[in-house]
């Protein structure tokens, strides 16, 4: 992997070549490619969130329609809160498995490399496979759970919180582990000198210093919580009813089932949106957008 | 770090995580174990092994034994039927198919993100701090968020049904993670050596081939795991943009198992334990460069 250079001066010395700076013309076959098929995409749902389109023809403009179909929408207030319960019980649950296991993981003994490499596996499947695995293990007919978990709300919002866990703390952990090998091992030092245990050095040196890499996690997370739309397909089709059927669902059936593009594009905007605004909310609140050192101030 | 036998307790050490000599000499443990991490270890590891454990029983029991079987149990007669079956109902297919789109991800995505991480790293351009930024939000952008309209654009260009319908979507929403990882192993590469390569009359081009590609292997091999993951693993994109069996990658073909299979459950999960093998080959032989990056996402 990498080996760490670090410039002790950035400042010129005097002595030397400046070296000559690449052009920020290479930027833009990149920039071109990514903002074509992701970018201006999301512009253009918002201009589809006004029209009404069946998926064939051409979309006509209808002005607000989509938009107040959707406030009127019963669904959408059942599915909002669906997606933030979905997101927030995730990331509670991802979080503290992932912190503990990653600060765990950063350790270096062998028996550890060993477990962290079993543990990094489910991360390797597919949503799809992995949906599919708990769809079998979770069969009333078959299973290794007997009962009809998916056939209950909770059991099935906490099914998909479980599996959603179970593909994505792998990498989380990672993250997390990552963070703690960069700790500085000078501030443990300096706080078993001050007569610290082990909890209290876990609380009052690990949890603080692994602020960027919390948030860098949260973020990947929230957005990450979206992409469960995978797993409600496959394992609940966002039943019992509609009790688990998060936006991204809801989006889906309006869109490629109902072929209502037209209202989909609307939920569409709505979610990026959300997740728009969450992101921003996050990197603003941490600071994270420049990019800090958490060593700063040492 | 298989020279690590001696400290049993957590160590830290400072730097990298390859950091040799010195840094090992630094470190600091307490010899008390840590009961409470090792049990919490030890059920993590059963909540991981036993699903995978069931589903690899299970894939190997006769689908008729499998109703009433319990899924702990290893299977009293193991057979292979089940993965005969999966393999000739059109598998190699699937699979080909999913090497294409993996393998054109990865080539797009190299050839664009490699020069705007460069760029980004060494430009001090307003524009290039616009493009980083473009990316660091990208991150963000759920894809659920955009087929509607992706799927009006892959229509009118006539991509609908084929695996550029894939490749191209897939490739652009694997961009912001590849950005930020080469960003991120870019500037670990000191002043100093471009100093040096500007000395001997370097051009920015030259040195983005014999210094920055060559010290940015570990980000790349990431990078190349990554998207490879990435498309591999994708199944919206398939889901909207594909439906018939030419283009079909693996993951929509396990899909349509579900109905095609019904309740033939051993058949199912025989084609989930195919499907992962071989990108848990590639986590086999390629572990490091895929965690050793994966790791430095969050850590700068």
């Amino acid at each position: 992997m990498s080996s760490t250079v670090t410039t002790g001066a950035k400042g010129r010395t005097g002595k030397g070549a400046r070296p000559s700076r690449p052009h920020t013309a290479w930027v833009l076959p990149g920039v071109l490619f990514f903002t074509f098929f992701a970018a201006a995409p999301m512009a253009l749902a918002f201009y589809l969130s006004f029209t009404r389109w069946n998926g064939l023809g051409d979309p006509e403009p209808v002005g607000l329609e989509n938009w107040r179909k959707l406030i009127d929408d019963p669904r959408l207030t059942q599915s909002l809160t669906v997606t933030v319960m979905l997101t927030v019980v995730s990331w509670v649950f991802q979080t503290v498995v992932s912190l503990l296991l990653g600060v765990w993981a950063a350790g270096r003994q062998r028996n550890r490399a060993v477990l962290s490499a079993v543990f990094f596996v489910p991360f390797l499947l597919s949503s799809t496979a992995i949906s599919l695995l708990f769809y079998a293990l979770l069969d009333p007919n078959f299973g290794i759970i007997r009962g009809d978990t998916l056939g209950t709300t909770s059991g099935a919002f906490l099914a998909i919180v479980f599996v959603g866990g179970w593909q994505f703390i792998p990498f989380h952990t990672l993250i997390y582990q990552g963070g703690a090998r960069q700790i500085p091992e000078v501030l443990y030092q300096a706080a078993a000198i001050d007569g610290a245990g082990r909890y209290r050095q876990f609380f009052s040196i690990t949890l603080p210093q692994l602020r960027n890499t919390a948030t860098t996690s949260t973020v990947l997370m929230v957005v990450g919580s979206l992409t469960y739309f995978e797993t409600v397909l496959i394992l609940t089709q966002g039943g019992p009813g509609t009790d688990t059927a998060i936006l991204p669902y809801l989006m889906y059936e309006a869109g490629f089932k109902s072929y209502d593009f037209g209202y989909a594009s609307a939920v569409a905007t709505f979610l990026v949106v959300a997740a728009t605004v969450l992101s921003l909310l996050l990197v603003r609140l941490t600071g994270f957008g420049a990019m800090r050192s958490t060593r700063e101030g040492m | 770090m298989s020279h690590d036998t001696l400290p049993r307790r957590p160590v830290r050490t400072a730097g990298p995580p390859v950091t040799a000599g010195p840094a090992h000499r630094r470190r600091h443990w307490t010899r008390r174990p840590n009961p409470l991490a090792g049990l919490g270890s030890v059920i993590w590891l059963a909540v991981v092994i036993i699903p995978i454990y069931a589903m690899i029983t299970t894939s190997l029991t006769r689908q008729d034994d499998a109703l009433g079987h319990n899924a702990l149990k290893p299977p009293t007669s193991p057979t292979l039927e089940n993965y005969d079956t999966v393999l000739h109902s059109g598998f190699g297919h699937l699979l080909a198919n999913t090497v294409t789109v993996a393998a054109s991800v990865v080539a797009i995505v190299l050839v664009l993100c490699v020069p705007l991480a460069y760029v980004a790293v060494r430009s001090r351009g307003l524009w290039s701090s616009a493009a980083f930024r473009l990316f660091l939000l990208g991150v963000a952008i759920p894809a659920q968020a955009v087929v509607v309209p992706l799927y009006l654009m892959i229509a009118k260009l006539n991509l609908y049904d084929s695996l550029l319908a894939i490749i191209l979507p897939t490739a652009a929403f694997a961009m912001p993670v590849s950005v930020l990882v080469l960003t991120g192993t870019m500037r670990d590469i000191s002043e100093e050596l471009y100093e040096a390569m500007a000395l001997d009359g370097a051009s920015p081009t030259r040195m983005l081939f014999q210094l920055v590609i060559p010290m940015t292997k570990g980000g790349i091999s990431t990078v190349v795991i990554y998207s490879a993951l990435q498309a591999w693993n994708g199944f919206l994109f398939p889901l909207i943009f594909t439906q018939s069996d030419g283009p079909r990658v693996l993951t929509l073909g396990l899909f349509n198992y579900v109905s095609e299979f019904g309740v033939n459950i051993p058949a199912l999960l025989a084609s989930v334990v195919l499907s992962g093998i071989p990108i848990f080959a590639v986590y086999l032989v390629a572990r490091r460069a895929l965690v050793g990056g994966l790791m430095g996402v969050g850590g700068k």
